[in-house]
């Protein structure tokens, strides 16, 4: 068991760490830009739209619905092999922003564009939590 | 008026050997497509004095710092600019605005990848590192890669458009009859769009043989002034237009997942060509996946947008169909080394010159290259002309 690799994690950084440790407490928060209030994803520390530097931090309900989607049948990864075919989603929030998840707790099958989803959490490794995405 | 368009030349092109080459390094098979090119060109390595180039990197190699000394040059004018598969057919527009800024005479644009060799064959994992830093870490822990990128795309454009994998499978098919009159070609046995659909599904909608070829590959072409190029070995094929653009990094920050950043590199590059779409002879284009095509010719405004199925239908980009593309058997089925975008104006000028056989497109007196790169995140466009 402790020979299985496990799934690429997550690297904090000056931007992220912030994003990284809320998920840990599974909370999906996102940046606002106080002087454009356009949200932003993935974090950053200047707002894409501006590049201005004044972002808060927001906590988002984790609503969205499916973009775009793909059902994975090869392991990108040694840490994915036991886990294909799985699905790689892009999804919109209610926020307006796109990021990507896995689409969980459902037959990869059963996916749809415009499928309505919410955020739920991954405990990967003691220190990381992903977010992921189910059908609401 | 246009300043730099028209006044450059391609004077010469070449692959290295292509394929499956594990006795030779990517900067040897880089190396030997230059020797090469300046050969077709009547030139020597010491008539370079620009060098733009780019190999994939496992840490950060500074391309032409790597190339320049491997090749013992000391060029005047550098250029690594990495935008992926596409950087090759950018530089074609940077090589023209230094030559004729006098920045530099002859510019060299060179790769060259061992990519089967290094991955140990086309399955071979993408990555095993454990842990992402920067940006990708928002993707990378979700299991994306390449194909998966792409395929994120086509859902959305069979979604929105109802496009099929039938027609998505006819560039497939196409793509390989033009591989079978090409003998550098690595698959040029005949295949249906029944094999294509019933290939094996790498990421939906994707198959197997909607995905390029992994190989090992060089290549390598040489521009100078058009002054210059009429006292040269061969017939100078003109630079008539370019464009280059890009419009992300990474998957999710897509704008728009049904149109790429050909729309704005196309447009430019047929302006400052003043040509139009039917003008063009024969078309280059990037085939990194089979909706590469499909979204670049729409976002090239070939067809209108979502109208890509309908348009490469009942085999229109093959042999004997009204849209020649893709002549030397594309990356899908002639050879891709990670970074095809070289081998679209290889191709391009050995069409212009009548340099190609059984698949030598009648007349063609102009030729369109498009290269892609990242996950459909940059491109370049150039219009080339017989002189
Ligand atoms: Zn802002």
């Amino acid at each position: 068991m402790a020979d299985t690799p496990h799934k690429p994690v997550p690297r904090p950084y000056q931007d992220t760490q912030a994003y990284w440790d809320a998920a840990r407490e599974k909370r999906l928060i996102l940046q606002r830009c106080r002087d454009c209030q356009k949200f932003q994803f993935f974090p950053r520390g200047v707002c894409s739209h501006c590049l201005g530097s004044a972002l808060e931090w927001v906590d988002s309900p984790g609503r969205g619905v499916v973009h775009t989607f793909t059902i994975a049948h090869r392991a990108p990864h040694p840490g994915f092999a036991n886990q294909v075919p799985f699905v790689i989603g892009i999804i919109e929030l209610e926020e307006g922003v796109r990021m990507m998840t896995n689409i969980v707790g459902c037959d990869p099958n059963s996916v749809r564009i415009d499928m309505p989803v919410k955020v739920t959490f991954e405990e990967a490794t003691p220190d990381i939590t992903l977010p992921q995405f189910t059908p609401a | 008026m246009d300043s730099i368009h028209k006044k450059t030349a391609i004077v010469g092109v070449a692959e290295s050997d292509l394929g499956r080459v594990p006795h030779k390094s990517k900067y040897q098979l880089s190396a030997e497509a230059s020797r090469a090119a300046l050969d077709d060109a009547g030139l020597s390595i010491k008539d370079v004095d620009g060098l733009f180039t780019t190999i994939i990197t496992e840490g950060g190699e500074m391309s032409s710092l790597v190339m320049a000394e491997y090749m013992g040059i000391r060029p005047r004018y550098t250029d690594s600019t990495s935008i992926g598969g596409s950087s090759f057919v950018a530089y074609v527009e940077h090589a023209a605005a230094a030559i004729n800024a006098g920045m530099c005479e002859v510019a060299l644009i060179c790769h060259g990848s061992t990519n089967i060799s290094d991955r140990g064959g086309r399955a071979g994992p993408v990555s095993t590192r454990s842990s992402v830093y920067g940006p990708m870490q928002f993707e990378e822990p979700y299991g994306t890669s390449t194909v998966s990128s792409y395929a994120l795309a086509a859902q959305r454009h069979m979604h929105l458009y109802g496009t099929t994998s039938e027609q998505l499978a006819e560039i497939a098919v196409a793509t390989r009859k033009w591989a079978s009159m090409n003998p550098k070609a690595l698959m040029r046995s005949p295949i249906t769009i029944e094999d294509v659909l019933n290939s094996r599904m790498v990421s939906s909608p994707l198959h197997v043989l909607d995905c390029c070829l992994v190989t090992d590959a060089g290549g390598a072409v040489v521009l100078t002034s058009m002054e210059r190029a009429r006292d040269l070995k061969k017939r100078p094929v003109a630079v008539l237009g370019t464009g280059e653009a890009h419009t992300h990094r990474m998957i999710s920050q897509m704008p728009d997942y049904t149109e790429t950043a050909a729309k704005i590199s196309g447009k430019l590059a047929f302006e400052r060509a003043g040509v139009t779409h039917k003008d063009i002879d024969v078309a280059e284009i990037y085939d990194s996946f089979t909706i590469t095509v499909l979204l670049t010719l729409e976002s090239l405004g070939f067809c209108k947008k979502g109208e890509g199925g309908a348009f490469v239908s009942g085999q229109r980009t093959a042999p004997g169909g009204d849209f020649p593309m893709n002549t030397q058997g594309g990356a899908l089925s002639y050879t891709h080394p990670g970074m095809f975008g070289i081998f679209t104006l290889i191709e391009g000028v050995r069409q212009l010159r009548g340099e190609c056989g059984p698949r030598q497109v009648k007349d063609a007196e102009l030729a369109l290259c498009n290269g892609t790169g990242g996950v459909l995140s940059s491109t370049g466009t150039v219009i080339l002309g017989r002189t």
